[in-house]
């Protein structure tokens, strides 16, 4: 690296990562379609394809005969819609789609059977189950800071339990990978001296925390919770979109929509063979509890750290801390306190052994971090740095997660595994390097572009949906921040219908399932957050831009 | 190689509040690295006032220890004494250990950041070849551009701020040394410790930088002393800056103000 | 359980008592001045009920009856509005949701959505009976859950410190407020009085029907403070409310095993105030003893968030 011109400023490191706070940290983006996407690394813009406009695969309906954003009926799915000839039923009009895939097959005769009329009516009563649970989520930028309600979309995501078999082998290596990849980097940085990451990846880049170098992390964890953002474009087509190794949010919905379809629907459980996913929070506490650190006595003492009331995710936190019966904390009702970190109570201070905290880095500790924090505690770094309290997930972890590193990911899946990996990254071109950065510049039109440091689909260009001027505008921010930025292929996201009033209408999906990590070993929960872009044609799923939820069902195999 | 120096350290730092404190945590870096050069024989840190919460190494492999301030505490003392035994290697402290990249001692911090003043400092030695006597040059250059003067410069100032005004503390030195080094592509840090001289009693601890060339390693440079250190120097603890290598550094409530007195003593045997 | 969330817990049953005891007092006051030539007087004794009068007269010049609702129920400058009240005790339920069943959360929750809905905008004369009986009817569904579903641990006691402390509060101020303004001279106590106004008194507690039971129709100033301030049968009395304080520090001192100085200061409030009987009380001066209550009250409860560790 040139520390000269470091130093004159030329090569400034990143900006820091804003308090991610928001309840989603991506966005996602769609349209054509890259069968075999290789990994662009060095760049090869030649195996880049021109986008095609091909067909949006339905993970209902399997593969359409056309855009599914095509149809002229503002709401109807081209392949679906009620039948005036029977009123209240809904019946596939056989026109455009291959043909049910096996998920749906249950599903689908009770569907089949039923009145939409009354669907309609339990669309609503889950509406408002949700309002009076007070599932909520905080939306920042607005005046009043409002609560606002993810909508919830009663039809089903299935996935058969032979495609979440190879799911769960492709996320587990990657977790593996990625938790090697963290411990790597925090001490011998074998990658960069093997040459398989550039220097400059891991130097110029805000989310390497320096302080935990030379840490070893109780039980040897880094992300004892993670969340592997994916997509679907065809049968066998999964890409990784993102990985989420800070704090992952979003598991409360996957439970909340499991439990109010449990309220609604209770004949579909039983003639549908669906795995569970309510462990996940006995599975949450044991993982952490198991990583506790060698000043544990006894039982160790969970608790979960909030930024509190108005953090968008307040209410995620609180339901986490609920189901695991352990301590809700903030800040101020922890102190250093004989060599501890401890819980103000009613009866004196109690020291916590694991806290799972939900509060980012910078913000964790003003001693160590931004002084002006007012949310985390002084010195929790030192009594981790001595072996008195567990951390989950670890300081630090940003740098597994951040979309520049994302890019390097299959390598880092490699050189840790020593297998190939099982789940595909998408391509990605990295805008720091001038190949790319003039590839991109002249494909700003078909390309997704983001933030390397964004979140929550705040700060992107999605190209196919943008105007000249939008597009013109973007190329300056680009131009002058390349570093900044990396931007991708619009991918021709899958989709699942949702339920309307005027049928089922198609809408694209992503998944989010949910990782826990301890040295008793990888869990995934069979299921995920299924987020669905409500509007019409939309590729954005983010709940901040008006996206939606869906229960995620994965079948006995 | 010249015999060894043994050296004894009486080192009391006292904060006097002028109301009780009703909540403090200082992080406290007062123990001497034991290294090839450097054999510790004996320290102790003992705290008035406060107590030890932890002891851990940081990511420079210094000895720290949080110490947490007696509720209500009105004065806190932070006394070490110890011997340590230091063998004059011409300032070479030799290659770099521990698992901080090397290309972390090359980026600029916040107080070391190179300005337009820094930059023609490094710019004025860049001509010499040999890259050791180009530090030296460095060295005697920051201290003349930064004349010792005690009582001028403030605790929070940056490489620029010191280079800028003219004078400073061997603080001031140090990080306009780096700042400098690190402009030219050259690994620097800061080390904070004791430098045994004629006057016994001094009223302050040192400070002062070493840098890192491929053939020798780690090099000390005092630019305060124009020297690199001998068997006079202790070397206490290491950092990117100041804030990284500082004795005591913390946090406390109360809104009163506070006095801090240091008594440092280096005597050889 | 963390200090904050026995304080949560608290602060959510003050807010919530409060809520009620205050649209009581509207209810009230709607009452008597429909019954008055002076209406407008009739509010300023309201006001210094809810202890809000200053910070009313520092908003308004005037007091009209529009002006007064308006101000008790949906006015946001007004901290103890119950638009504020019930957003407070929302917020706290929130704050301490991990300790609340669903019933409760979800009964505090949809208790707030409803009545942010009602008191959203000025509510008009015709519909106030309408709303004032909506925010009872909240808290006693909050009630409701809170009796059926929670168990009967430290949490419990919390939010019956919190439920207690404020009703005994507001009970105290009741009375004096309404001595003053029905009261003119010291020799009417014990005299029988203007019946309505009495009445309305009662009203305000909902306890006509419960006094009429212990006394009759023999409607005197004496019985009804001796009803208000003494019965221990009488849920809304203040030997009632303090009573109930010193069982539930018993109950919090036997499970923590320590008995802390807020306890020991509600036993002896609770000795020395509730002991006298009413005559002496009377002659004494019931101001004087109102104001050693609400200070003793206070008192309490100022020193249950220090003993119990609330605050940092």
């Amino acid at each position: 690296m040139n520390a000269a011109r470091l130093a004159r400023g030329l090569l400034r490191p990143g900006t820091p990562v804003a308090a991610g706070l928001a309840a989603f940290r991506h966005g996602l983006a769609l349209a054509s379609t890259l069968p075999g996407c290789p990994i662009v690394q060095p760049l090869r813009p030649h195996m880049i394809e021109p986008m095609r406009m091909t067909s949006t695969f339905d993970e209902m309906w399997g593969r359409g005969m056309g855009q599914a954003q095509s149809s002229d009926c503002e709401d109807a799915a081209p392949g679906l819609q009620v039948q005036a000839a029977r009123p209240g039923r809904l019946t596939q009009a056989q026109t455009m789609y291959e043909g049910l895939r096996p998920p749906y097959r249950a599903f689908d005769d009770w569907l089949r059977a039923e009145n939409p009329a009354r669907l309609l009516k339990k669309q609503r009563e889950a509406e408002e189950v949700f309002r009076l649970t007070g599932i909520t989520f905080n939306v920042y930028g607005r005046a009043e800071a409002a609560e606002r309600l993810i909508p919830f979309d009663i039809i089903p995501r299935i996935i058969s339990g032979r495609e979440w078999a190879r799911l769960s082998r492709g996320i587990e290596q990657r977790v593996r990978a990625i938790n090697a990849f963290l411990h790597d980097i925090y001490h011998r940085q074998e990658i960069v001296r093997a040459g398989r990451i550039p220097v400059e990846m891991i130097a110029r880049n805000a989310a390497f925390l320096p302080q935990m170098i030379g840490i070893e992390p109780p039980g040897g964890v880094y992300t004892h919770i993670v969340g592997i953002d994916l997509v679907r474009t065809g049968e066998d087509e999964f890409f990784v979109l993102e990985d989420n190794a800070r704090t992952p949010s979003g598991v409360s919905y996957m439970l909340e929509n499991r439990e109010t379809m449990f309220q609604m629907f209770p004949e579909l459980f039983s003639r549908n063979r669906v795995r569970p996913v309510s462990n996940y929070p006995r599975n949450l506490r044991r993982s952490l509890a198991a990583c506790a650190p060698a000043a544990t006595a006894g039982d160790p003492v969970v608790a979960v750290l909030t930024p509190g009331l108005y953090n968008s995710a307040y209410y995620e936190h609180s339901f986490l801390a609920d189901k695991m019966g352990v301590e809700l904390v903030e800040g101020h009702d922890l102190r250093v306190m004989d060599g501890r970190v401890a819980m103000r109570t009613t009866t004196g201070y109690k020291p916590i052994d694991v806290l799972y905290r939900r509060v980012d880095d910078d913000y964790l500790d003003p001693l160590n971090f931004n002084p002006d924090s007012g949310l985390g505690v002084p010195g929790i770094f030192d009594i981790y740095r001595a072996g008195g309290i567990t951390i989950a997930n670890a300081p630090g972890t940003g740098i597994a997660d951040d979309k520049a590193i994302y890019s390097y990911m299959p390598d880092i899946v490699r050189f840790y595994t020593g297998e190939a990996p099982i789940l595909q990254n998408v391509p990605t071109w990295r805008c720091n390097e001038p190949a790319a950065l003039a590839y991109v510049l002249d494909h700003l039109p078909e390309l997704v572009v983001k933030e390397v440091h964004g979140s929550g689909g705040y700060g992107m260009l999605v190209g196919p949906t943008s105007s000249r001027k939008e597009i013109a505008a973007f190329r300056d921010k680009l131009l002058a921040r390349p570093g900044n930025y990396i931007a991708q292929p619009t991918l021709a996201l899958s989709t699942v219908p949702i339920f309307t009033r005027a049928g089922l209408a198609p809408r694209h999906v992503d998944l989010r399932p949910y990782v826990l990590v301890s040295p008793e070993g990888v869990t995934i929960t069979p299921g995920g957050l299924t987020r669905v872009a409500l509007r019409k044609g939309s590729l954005v799923v983010n709940s901040s831009q008006g996206g939606g939820t869906k229960d995620t069902w994965v079948l006995e195999e | 190689m010249p015999d060894p120096l043994r050296l004894t350290v009486r080192h009391v730092t006292a904060y006097d509040y002028d109301a009780p404190v009703p909540w403090g945590l200082q992080q406290v870096r007062l123990t001497p690295k034991p290294h090839k050069w450097q054999r510790v024989h004996r320290w102790s840190l003992e705290v008035e006032g406060g107590r030890k919460e932890a002891h851990f190494e940081d990511q420079h492999r210094n000895a720290v220890d949080l110490v947490s301030l007696e509720p209500g505490a009105t004065a806190l003392r932070l006394i070490c004494e110890g011997e340590v035994e230091v063998t004059d290697t011409a300032g070479i402290v030799g290659p770099h250990g521990g698992f901080c990249p090397l290309w972390l001692f090359e980026k600029p911090t916040a107080r070391t950041e190179a300005g337009p003043a820094c930059l023609r400092l490094a710019e004025a030695v860049q001509a010499e070849p040999r890259p050791l006597f180009r530090l030296h040059d460095l060295s005697a250059a920051v201290s003349d551009a930064v004349r010792y003067e005690t009582g001028v410069s403030h605790v929070g100032w940056t490489a620029e701020d010191a280079v800028t005004a003219g004078h400073g503390v061997c603080q001031d030195q140090a990080h306009a040394f780096i700042a400098c080094a690190r402009a030219l592509g050259i690994p620097a840090r800061y080390v904070s410790g004791y430098l045994l001289m004629e006057r016994e009693e001094q009223d302050a601890s040192h400070a002062w930088a070493e840098a890192w060339l491929p053939d020798l390693g780690w090099v000390g440079f005092d630019p305060a002393n124009r020297i690199s250190p001998d068997s006079r120097y202790v070397r206490i603890a290491t950092g990117l800056d100041y804030a990284e290598a500082a004795p005591v550094s913390g946090a406390r409530t109360g809104t009163g103000g506070e006095r801090l007195t240091v008594a440092v003593e280096v005597r050889a045997q | 359980m963390l200090g904050k969330t026995a304080g949560g817990l608290y602060w959510m049953f003050r807010y919530l008592e409060r809520s009620e005891n205050t649209a009581r007092f509207v209810a009230a006051g709607q009452r008597i001045a429909l019954t008055r030539s002076h209406a407008d007087d009739e509010w300023t004794g309201v006001l210094q009920t809810t202890a809000t009068w200053d910070a009313y007269r520092a908003k308004h010049g005037e007091v009209t009856q529009d002006e007064a609702v308006h101000w008790m129920l949906c006015d946001r400058d007004n901290s103890s509005s119950v638009l504020r009240v019930v957003e407070a005790a929302r917020n706290n339920a929130r704050l301490v949701r991990t300790a609340l069943t669903r019933e409760v959360w979800e009964s505090v929750n949809e208790s707030w959505m409803i009545l942010k809905e009602a008191l959203s905008q000025r509510v008009s004369e015709r519909d106030l009976p309408q709303v004032l009986t909506l925010v009872r009817q909240r808290s006693a569904h909050v009630r409701g859950a809170f009796a059926g579903t929670m168990l009967r641990n430290d949490i419990y006691n919390f939010a019956r410190l919190g439920t207690f402390i404020e009703r005994a509060d507001n009970t105290a101020r009741l009375v004096d407020v309404k001595s003053y303004v029905l009261l003119p001279s010291s020799q009417a106590v014990g005299s029988s009085l203007d019946n309505v106004q009495w009445e309305t008194l009662l009203r305000s507690v909902s306890a006509e029907g419960a006094y009429r039971m212990t006394y009759g129709q023999d409607v005197r100033a004496r019985n009804i403070a001796q009803f208000l301030l003494l019965d221990r049968r009488m849920p809304r009395s203040l030997a009632f409310s303090v009573g109930k304080l010193v069982d539930n520090f018993h109950f919090l001192s036997d499970s923590y095993g320590t008995r802390p100085p807020s306890a020991a200061q509600a036993q002896a409030l609770h000795d020395d105030l509730l002991s006298s009987g009413i005559d002496e009380i009377l002659d004494r001066g019931l101001h004087d003893y109102i104001q050693d209550v609400l200070r003793g009250v206070a008192a309490v409860g100022s020193q249950t968030e220090v003993d119990y560790r609330f605050y940092a």
